[in-house]
């Protein structure tokens, strides 16, 4: 499998970008590379996590990230097992260290959780001796996400980050998916803006490093990508925006703005997408959209995550 | 009579002798100028500071209701250990202490573990249940033995029905101590709202929705004339406006933790379940903000928000672990940091711990005059030691000092005369 023999993975966890340098993101991301390949043979499986178990214990409600681990563990030739939030003992009032003690006492090799509540996975990473990767925690982080997105930019890009523009667009303050992403970007010299109403927007946002704008339409000027966040229903409900119309009218991502950027801005979505809320419907099926590579893009980049992360204590490895 | 000589100890600064009879004070001398009576017990106290015992004014002893958490027996134990001759307790109980039965109970079960002290004040609930719809029967309370009225726990949103508790509070001679939390924009909030908040995902409370409450409430004591006292002062923009309050002759007087002066929202950046208090720690320019008033006054009193919870409570990511900080064992030595670095002399020190909650809440005072009560405690300054599970005599270990090595220490204890540490 993977080339470099010599490289010890040196993270018994995942628990967001921000733990990981730019030299092992590039590891991760060379190694999610080969497997991409290997998605693209006739046969898809290969044998490399063989007697490996990964559980996928999701507490938060998930089809598109579920899959796509279920997928990765397969190809890889772990065994996975799934524990949802209503099937688990979590609603029977077992608390999450408990249940976290029962899944490793089935010695799993990795753990990927997803959690509504912020540091969840740091809490049972602290608590087990097995890997734990992180699918999500809150509103703190998303770093599989991040992953997946740097490695859909990276091709767009050539492998060149540094001086390129990217737009985040949507609610930020409720995003894992912008605060991974953001410390990730950042660091690898793109220039990070953000375009949401104030109410969508950390208070603290001018102490981040990034451009905040309220208008889309300058928003957008030159920007090499744009990434639209997924606007929760539930934010009018909580008082947060006016009506989902008004967010369109002033939010919702078009070709028109799309002639402001580069040209060949790529358009990026961590999905499930609002078609006509958040981006428009064309512009999610234009040739500029990534929105489908992302996907493919998941499943390569989870494989090289179950692998580091399974593997690293292994001999030889 | 038993008699008690205290040789050598420091009271403010001079070395002297104390003679205690019996329960009281009988003299206080510069040391060496008497011989101890030859009845008397000899307490060598050279190198020692001597206090008069001190008031914790907001404390949460759980009992009843929540014994696994705390009792009045376990609590005492962590005052009398922990410096304070008197404790003051919240009424945020099960059942809430908002009738005289409760308040009697709570009563017996103090004298009945700790019959020489340390004291329990009850405080009474502000309105039945703590629910801010009907008041609570305060005469009731006040006959039982409450000595001051609260909401704390769960603060009352509507100006109007805390306009009546001050009113009525007032008309037994009761001081309301007001939780100021505006329960809109401090809701589902798990810590502070700033940087530290925001790039950990958790949702936070903001510092206004303190500070407009503490607002409020000095407008409406201005406006009825009567006092307010403002429980677990946190942020810079709330001392402000007191500050502004007490220039204008306003009745507010305000207390704050050792937290405070000493932490900040940092601490959190790990997600630390022991550090989730409420209010929330908050920014370092909040909490220099908390020691200039301090210094200055504006700050009257120090209290510890005493809050413990069973380790299983508090073992859950942050947004599952109730809010509160254990403190009886480890504030005199926390806030004797505020005396080493200078903020306050060791007189204000008194001040803060002892008159002014005496003061405020009319309790009862040693000041080491001649028949005075002989409720004091002798303080070893320089003696460092390490506040693990097993130095802390509360139930609750919930403390983000846990394992910190802390300087100055109580190493012994009388109150009415009698030894209890």
């Amino acid at each position: 499998m993977p080339q470099e023999k010599h490289f010890i993975w040196p993270h018994k966890d995942l628990l967001d970008v921000s733990q990981l340098s730019l030299e092992e993101v590039s590891h991760l991301l060379d190694t999610a590379e080969q497997f991409h390949e290997i998605n693209q043979r006739p046969v898809k499986k290969v044998p490399t996590l063989k007697g490996k178990s990964v559980v996928l214990f999701f507490a938060e409600p998930s089809t598109r990230t579920k899959t796509s681990f279920d997928v990765a563990g397969k190809r890889l030739s772990a065994d996975t097992f799934s524990l949802s939030s209503s099937s688990s003992s979590l609603t029977k009032g077992e608390s999450l260290k408990d249940t976290a003690l029962t899944l490793e006492a089935m010695n799993p090799d990795v753990i990927v959780l997803r959690h509504k509540a912020n540091g969840a996975s740091q809490f049972i990473a602290e608590r087990l001796d097995c890997a734990v990767v992180n699918a999500g925690d809150g509103c703190h982080a998303h770093p599989t996400q991040a992953l997946l997105d740097n490695f859909t930019l990276r091709r767009a890009w050539n492998n060149e980050y540094a001086g390129k523009t990217i737009l985040i667009l949507g609610d930020v303050k409720h995003s894992r998916v912008a605060r991974s992403n953001i410390n990730l970007l950042t660091r690898q010299g793109v220039k990070v803006r953000l375009c949401a109403p104030r109410t969508l927007l950390p208070h603290t946002v001018n102490s981040w490093p990034v451009e905040v704008f309220h208008d889309l339409n300058k928003a957008v000027e030159g920007v090499d990508a744009v990434m639209c966040l997924r606007l929760q229903l539930e934010r009018q409900q909580s008082g947060l925006l006016p009506d989902l119309s008004e967010y369109a009218r002033t939010y919702c991502l078009t070709a028109k703005h799309m002639e402001m950027a580069v040209e060949g801005a790529k358009i990026l979505h961590p999905g499930p997408m609002n078609r006509g809320l958040e981006i428009a419907s064309d512009l999610a099926d234009c040739k500029d959209s990534r929105v489908l590579n992302q996907v493919s893009a998941g499943v390569a980049t989870r494989m090289a995550i179950l692998y580091l992360h399974a593997t690293r204590k292994d001999k030889g490895a | 009579m038993m008699n008690l000589f205290i040789s050598n100890g420091l009271l403010r600064g001079t070395p002297v002798d104390i003679l205690v009879s019996g329960s009281t004070i009988t003299s206080v001398t510069p040391h060496g100028e008497v011989t101890a009576p030859e009845d008397a017990e000899v307490v060598d106290a050279t190198g020692l500071i001597v206090f008069p015992s001190f008031y914790d004014c907001h404390v949460h002893l759980r009992e009843p209701g929540f014994e696994y958490k705390e009792d009045i027996e376990s609590g005492l134990a962590a005052a009398a250990h922990g410096g304070f001759g008197g404790v003051m307790a919240m009424a945020n109980t099960n059942p809430t202490n908002d009738s005289a039965s409760v308040t009697e109970a709570m009563l017996q079960r103090a004298q009945q573990t700790w019959p020489n002290g340390p004291y329990l004040y009850p405080i009474g609930a502000a309105t039945i249940g703590l629910k801010g719809k009907e008041l609570a029967p305060m005469g009731e309370l006040a006959e039982a033995g409450c000595v001051a009225i609260s909401n704390d726990g769960v603060p009352v949103g509507g100006a109007e029905m805390f306009r009546h508790c001050m009113e009525y509070a007032a008309t037994y001679g009761l001081t309301v101590i007001d939780h100021c939390e505006d329960p809109t924009l401090a809701k589902d909030c798990h810590m502070n709202e700033g940087t530290v908040s925001e790039a950990i995902g958790v949702k936070g409370q903001p510092v206004v929705a303190e500070s407009m409450q503490v607002a409020r409430d000095i407008l409406l004591a201005e406006f009825l004339n009567l006092p307010v006292h403002l429980a677990h002062v946190s942020c810079k923009q709330s001392v402000d406006l007191i500050r502004w309050a007490k220039a204008r002759g306003v009745k507010v007087t305000a207390e704050t933790c050792p937290h405070y002066l000493l932490l900040t929202d940092e601490i959190l950046n790990n997600y630390s379940t022991a550090a989730k208090v409420n209010p929330p720690l908050r920014s370092e320019e909040d909490r220099l903000a908390m020691k200039e008033a301090v210094k200055d006054g504006t700050i009257d009193i120090f209290v510890t928000d005493h809050a413990p919870h069973a380790d299983h409570e508090k073992e859950h990511p942050i947004e599952g672990a109730p809010n509160g900080i254990s403190g009886l064992d480890s504030a005199v030595a926390l806030t004797w940091t505020q005396v080493e670095d200078g903020t306050i002399s060791e007189d204000e020190f008194i001040k803060l711990w002892a008159e002014k909650p005496a003061e405020i809440f009319k309790l009862p005072l040693n000041t080491f005059a001649e028949g005075d009560i002989a409720d004091f405690f002798l303080f070893d300054p320089k003696e460092e030691w390490a506040l693990t599970e097993e130095a802390m005599h509360s139930k609750g270990k919930n403390t983000p000092f846990l394992n910190n090595t802390l300087k100055g220490r109580v190493k012994a204890h009388w109150l009415g005369g009698t030894r209890v540490v």
